[in-house]
This record gives C-alpha cells, structure tokens and sequence, in this order.
C-alpha cells in the first residue's frame, strides 16, 4: 500500500537504494559461496575477496548513501522527539551501519588473509572468517528485507 | 503484519533473491572470461551452480507471489499495463537466462572431457567457450529485463 502511494520524487532515490542492496547482497552471495568451496583454490579464494571489495563495497555505500536521502526526503528526521522511529526503521539502521562495520572487518580479514596468501603464507583461516561474516551478513540482509517491505509495528 | 503484507514480503524477498544472485551470476561470468584450464573452469562452475539455483529459485518466486499480491491487493489487478509488462519483461529474462545456462554449461563439459582425456593444461577452446559472446550477450538481455521490472515496480506507469 505504501509503495502504492509514495511520491514520486522518492522513487529514485528508492532505486538507487535497493540497487545498492541487491549489489552487496549478490556480492556477499559470491564471496560466502566462492571462499566455501574454494577447498584451498587460491583463485576462488582471491574471488571471494575481491567480490567483497569490488563490487560489495561500492554496494554497501550505494545502500547507505541512498538510504540516508530516502530517510530524509520522507521526513523521518523530522520526528518529534517524544515519537520514536518504528521498529522496521530501527532494524534497517541496524544491518545497514553495525552490519557495514562487519563487513569492512570481513574485508580488513579478508585483505590479511589475501596478502598473506600472496607472500605464500597461510591465509586461509582469516578468509574463512570472512566467509563466516558474509553469511551473517547474509541472514541479516534477509531480515532487513523482510523488516522493510513487511513493516512490522 | 496482515497476510497481504507477508506475501508482499515474500514477494520481495523473493525478488532480492533473483537480483543478488544475477549479480553474483555476473562476478562468476566476468571471472570466467580468464579462466583457460579445465580446474579452474569446473571451480568457476560449482560456484556457478549455486547462483544458478538461486536464480531459478528468484525467478519463479517471484512471479507466483507476485501474481498473487496483484490478485489480493484490491488497488491493483493482473490485467493493469504495468503487471503486464512485467510478466512480459519477465518471461524475456527467463527464456535469456535459461538459454545463457545452456550456454555456460558448455565449458564445464568439455573441461570434463579434457580432464578424462588427461589434458589438464590450458587450451584455447576451454578459453573460447569461457567467453562465449552469445552466453553474454544472453546474459546482458536478461539483466537489462530486470532492471526495467524494477524500474516498472517502483515507478508503476498508468497506475
């Protein structure tokens, strides 16, 4: 119903938005499943790296930045301070900013773990700890998507 | 939350499903394009397949939860033009996206056969298929209908 009678001055910055998050969505898909059955494959291993950064990282800005102008054109941050955000507000804030925390640490790892693979050292371990967060991040963006298009309270 | 409102949510998750995995579709397409010994071509594709089986999962999610939102919401109805579209965009990015899969498949078989007949070096046509213009230019035609289905959700023309 609402997206049935959003203005339509809103509907850009809307797309620009769920771009943003079916970019970094796809990006954590590719990276979770390439580091989980690279097996030791120092090719499938540098994708799952480089997914993140390359196209995750550019995504997750999109997401945020195009989040914020959508927040700000519907006036949510104009809300009296007695009458708090809603939940599905609060939840998308949540997996947006802590989650993109997760995912700079994921590709702070992942970066180790990729130069160490470089110099022929051991880096397998920390880029399996960053597929561990792209599949949080992974049931997090679920949430998120089912919090904002469902609206709960 | 109202039934209506978990199948719009579905729907949608649905619809996530099928945009994220085409993205990641693309990153294993693009990393294909430097692969050249049978390896690295069966590893490309067993991350190939899971983006594949989301995909059709996206796709005929939703499509079933999005005909029935269009036939639960009293404001719109499956007869409107811009539902139509997108059944119509939808049916295009389908029919590309099964091709372009039959397109891809290609390379893994014939690196399945390089490897049975011992050949596990690189060879230029594993490289060739990996860069099959006509699987990419399937995949292309797919993406561009996806796009506009989104465009053609948000932005509801005639609605």
């Amino acid at each position: 119903m609402l997206a049935a009678i959003r203005p339509d001055d809103q509907s850009f910055a809307l797309l620009l938005h769920l771009v943003g998050a079916t970019v970094v969505f796809g990006a954590l898909l590719a990276s979770a499943t390439s580091l989980l059955l690279a097996r030791g494959d120092t090719r499938l291993l540098r994708l799952g790296y480089f997914s993140l950064l390359l196209v995750g990282l550019p995504g997750l800005i999109l997401l945020r930045v195009a989040g914020q102008w959508l927040y700000q054109l519907q006036s949510w941050d104009k809300l009296p301070p007695q009458i708090g955000e809603p939940t599905w507000l609060s939840i998308g804030f949540i997996v947006a900013d802590w989650g993109g925390i997760l995912f700079l640490l994921a590709l702070a790892l992942g970066g180790a773990g990729v130069y160490r693979l470089r110099s022929g050292k051991e880096g397998t371990m920390l880029l399996k700890t960053t597929m561990v967060i792209s599949l949080v991040l992974i049931v997090a963006y679920v949430v998120a998507v089912w919090a904002m298009t469902g609206k709960p309270s | 939350m109202t039934f209506e409102d978990w199948i719009f949510s579905i729907h949608l998750l649905f619809a996530a499903t099928l945009v994220g995995s085409l993205v990641m579709s693309w990153i294993v397409v693009v990393s294909m394009r430097t692969a050249d010994t049978p390896a690295a071509t069966l590893n490309l594709h067993r991350i190939a397949m899971v983006a594949t089986g989301a995909t059709i999962t996206g796709l005929v999610g939703a499509i079933t939860f999005g005909i029935w939102l269009a036939i639960l919401r009293i404001e719109f109805h499956p007869w409107d033009g811009w539902v139509i579209a997108a059944i119509v965009l939808w049916s295009i990015a389908t029919t590309a996206l099964l091709r372009s899969f039959v397109e891809y498949a290609k390379p893994a078989e014939k690196a399945r056969a390089l490897v049975a007949s011992g050949q596990i070096g690189s060879s230029t046509e594993l490289t060739a298929l990996n860069r099959t213009s006509t699987g990419l230019l399937l995949r292309i035609l797919a993406s561009a209908s996806i796009v506009l289905i989104v465009v053609d959700m948000i932005w509801k023309p005639g609605a």
